[in-house]
């Protein structure tokens, strides 16, 4: 039986029939290209790039961005669905998708110049190019405005130092997008936006070894060692400092916010038909009060998730969303995920340690997600300000 | 040259169908989902392909049945077929009512090829294909894994018992095509959009009246429990024996 998904509130007659079409349409590629693989892949650490091509081809890399410059133009529902659906299969697809689309294809389109847009949106929105964004430092994590990556005017141009840590789609990536210092150190307001071709000579990036978590996925440092960049490099509409990187997450920390039901609807489907299949004590381990107390957590926190992140939706696409509300649901639906992720894997017994099984996969993967853009507790700050007027940063 | 595309609305191949309280029909709230029968979905991806080999043409899908199928045909659309007409009335078991409507459409229509599934996913009765041929009084290819056009004629390869038959008729001409080359495309998200604005003509359905009264509808008996017969080689020579004499599948 293939991947159900979780609807106890019929949120699906909220959905319109093209919202319904798109989430299908992913959920079953999915099913076809991503899950016969994604365990391997994860095992040898190295994000699937032949799903690339089909993913730009289908209109998944930038779906909420306008036609004119090649994306599907899609509402922020059905842009949050793909995430949903993508976080499925794995944290790391979906992270791929992410960066690609809100963190390198939307700054592009809002606060580059005509440009810039002509030249990678349309190659990036194919999977033609892969892009990255590199806003966070070895030392500047959470407080990014500290951040000492340096831009300096030259004569005709720009000249770029510094190092950027912990970059998804680094590696791999034909453009960054690279946020740097024209002034002074912790002047945020001098915080400017680059559109670097990464061939462009000084910049490098190395993989991050080590990594535990979010193994099918490209993660990596970035080096730049004098990068001369011409004049229209700089992104020209990133007038107002770090604001401008901050108005990208919320774009994508929206997507993770959906994304993180899909990985809960993942853990959750395959406890549910492990519970009903496991045999212990001569019947069901889902025929004991324990487990389906777990379940019962587990449906119940994924379907508030779920009606969360789809008023949400409703609001983007009104245009009153506020960073706040987005705040809200990237902490609280991750925080869930994470949970649901790891009862998951712990009522699958031994097997719940194993790839053939994907809980222990996503629990592993959540703790990424948790801690990437924005952590938990950054967005609880957040949220506390907003409630008292009092900044606890 | 144009195509059109007969297609159904059938449930999901993955329900657990469960017979309704009349026991003549399926009781359709257990059916979650409903989809383009599979073999419908290859016959839209071979006039897709056909189409874009052409480099001209339009693709049209055709169905029979109630509102809903508009979904279905959203789905045709969104994978890339031009126009959609949906005729609209009750779909019975009565295979030759079916094709009586369908050929009322296309009789009057200069589709080169009429392509259908070999077979509904859900009643597998395998007769509206040729029977609207026959209505029509054109050639038709049944089981069609392939095929090219050549000029005014399709150049068809047919699966038939332990091997393939190579079969060449004149357009225009009706196709059923069967599993082989012909693997449904994803619909891309920007197709899904643009179904959205692409003709979908809704009318009455012309003479559906059904002959074939159901009886009756039950589901295969449950499946015996699963035996061990024993542990080890030892066990070897009663399991042949068992699956040559019992299971008969050696
Ligand atoms: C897999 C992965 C992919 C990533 N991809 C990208 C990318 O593509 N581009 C990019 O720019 N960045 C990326 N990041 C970086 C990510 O956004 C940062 O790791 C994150 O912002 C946290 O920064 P830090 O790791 O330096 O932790 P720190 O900021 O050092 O935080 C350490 C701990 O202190 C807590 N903390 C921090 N400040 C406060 C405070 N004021 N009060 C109380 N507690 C506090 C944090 O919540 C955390 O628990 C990625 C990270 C990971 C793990």
């Amino acid at each position: 039986m293939s991947f159900e998904g979780v609807d106890f509130y019929d949120v699906d007659s909220l959905l319109s029939e093209e919202e319904r079409m798109v989430r299908d349409t992913i959920r079953q590629w999915v099913e076809d290209r991503v899950m016969p693989i994604i365990g391997e892949a994860y095992i040898q650490r190295r994000f699937p790039k032949e799903l690339i091509p089909e993913m730009g081809e289908l209109g998944m890399l930038g779906a909420n961005l306008p036609e004119e410059y090649g994306c599907a133009e899609l509402n922020n529902v059905a842009y949050g669905l793909i995430n949903q659906e993508l976080e499925r299969g794995d944290s790391g697809i979906r992270s791929f998708a992410s960066v690609q689309g809100s963190l390198v294809m939307y700054p592009i389109f809002a606060f580059g110049s005509e440009e810039h847009r002509r030249e990678w949106l349309p190659r990036l929105a194919a999977g033609e190019a892969v892009g990255c964004f590199g806003l966070t430092e070895p030392d500047y994590g959470s407080n990014p405005a500290g951040m000492i990556t340096t831009a300096r005017k030259v004569d005709g141009g720009w000249v770029l130092n510094g190092t950027k840590m912990w970059i998804t789609n680094g590696s791999m990536a034909d453009v960054a997008v690279v946020w740097a210092q024209t002034g002074e150190q912790g002047d945020a307001k001098s915080i400017r936006g680059f559109v670097v071709p990464t061939d462009t000579p000084g910049f490098t990036a190395t993989d991050q070894k080590g990594k535990l978590s979010l193994l099918a996925s490209d993660t990596s440092e970035l080096h730049m060692e004098d990068v001369e960049l011409p004049d229209s490099a700089l992104m020209p509409n990133t007038t107002s400092g770090l604001k401008h990187p901050l108005l990208c997450l919320t774009q994508a920390r929206y997507g993770i916010a959906w994304g993180a039901v899909g990985s809960a609807m993942a853990c959750f489907d395959e406890a549910r038909s492990y519970a009903k299949e496991r045999v212990m004590f001569g019947e069901p381990i889902g025929a004991k009060q324990i487990q389906q107390v777990r379940l019962a957590n587990m449906m119940t926190h994924i379907t508030q998730a779920q009606l969360m992140v789809l008023q949400l939706g409703r609001l983007k696409d009104k245009g009153t969303m506020t960073p706040f509300q987005v705040s809200m649901a990237k902490r609280a639906n991750v925080s869930m995920a994470t949970d649901v992720a790891r009862e998951a894997r712990r009522l699958l017994g031994g097997n719940g340690i194993l790839v053939e099984y994907h809980s222990m996969r996503h629990m592993a993967n959540l703790e990424s997600v948790y801690t990437y853009e924005g952590t938990d507790d950054i967005h609880a700050l957040i949220l506390g300000q907003t409630i008292t007027g009092f900044s606890a940063f | 040259m144009n195509i059109t595309v007969c297609l159904k609305r059938t449930p999901d191949t993955e329900t657990r169908i469960q017979v309704a309280g009349d026991g003549v029909s399926i009781d359709s709230a257990g059916v979650k989902k409903y989809i383009v029968s599979p073999y419908d979905e290859m016959a839209v991806e071979a006039a897709l392909r056909t189409r874009e080999a052409l480099g001209s043409g339009e693709v049209t899908v055709l169905s029979f049945g109630d509102d809903a199928v508009v979904e279905q045909l959203r789905a045709g659309l969104a994978m890339g077929a031009d126009a959609g007409i949906l005729l609209r009335g009750e779909v019975t078991m009565d295979g030759l009512a079916t094709a009586k409507v369908l050929a009322a459409e296309l009789e009057g229509r200069d589709d080169a090829l009429v392509l259908l599934g070999v077979k509904a996913a859900d009643d597998d009765q395998q007769q509206v294909g040729p029977m609207v041929a026959t209505l029509l009084g054109r050639p038709c290819v049944t089981a069609v894994s392939s095929f090219q056009l050549e000029g005014d004629k399709a150049v068809c390869l047919r699966e038939v018992e332990g091997g393939m038959e190579k079969v060449e008729v004149p357009l225009p001409a009706i196709l059923t095509i069967t599993k082989g080359t012909f693997d449904p495309r994803f619909a891309s998200l920007k197709g899904i959009m643009a179904a959205k604005r692409k003709p979908l003509e809704q009318k009455e359905a012309q003479g559906a009246e059904s002959k074939l009264t159901v009886r009756g509808m039950a589901l295969p008996p449950a499946r015996p429990e699963g035996r061990i017969v024993g542990e080890g080689a030892d066990a070897v020579p009663e399991l042949v024996r068992l699956l040559r004499e019992e299971a008969k599948v050696l």
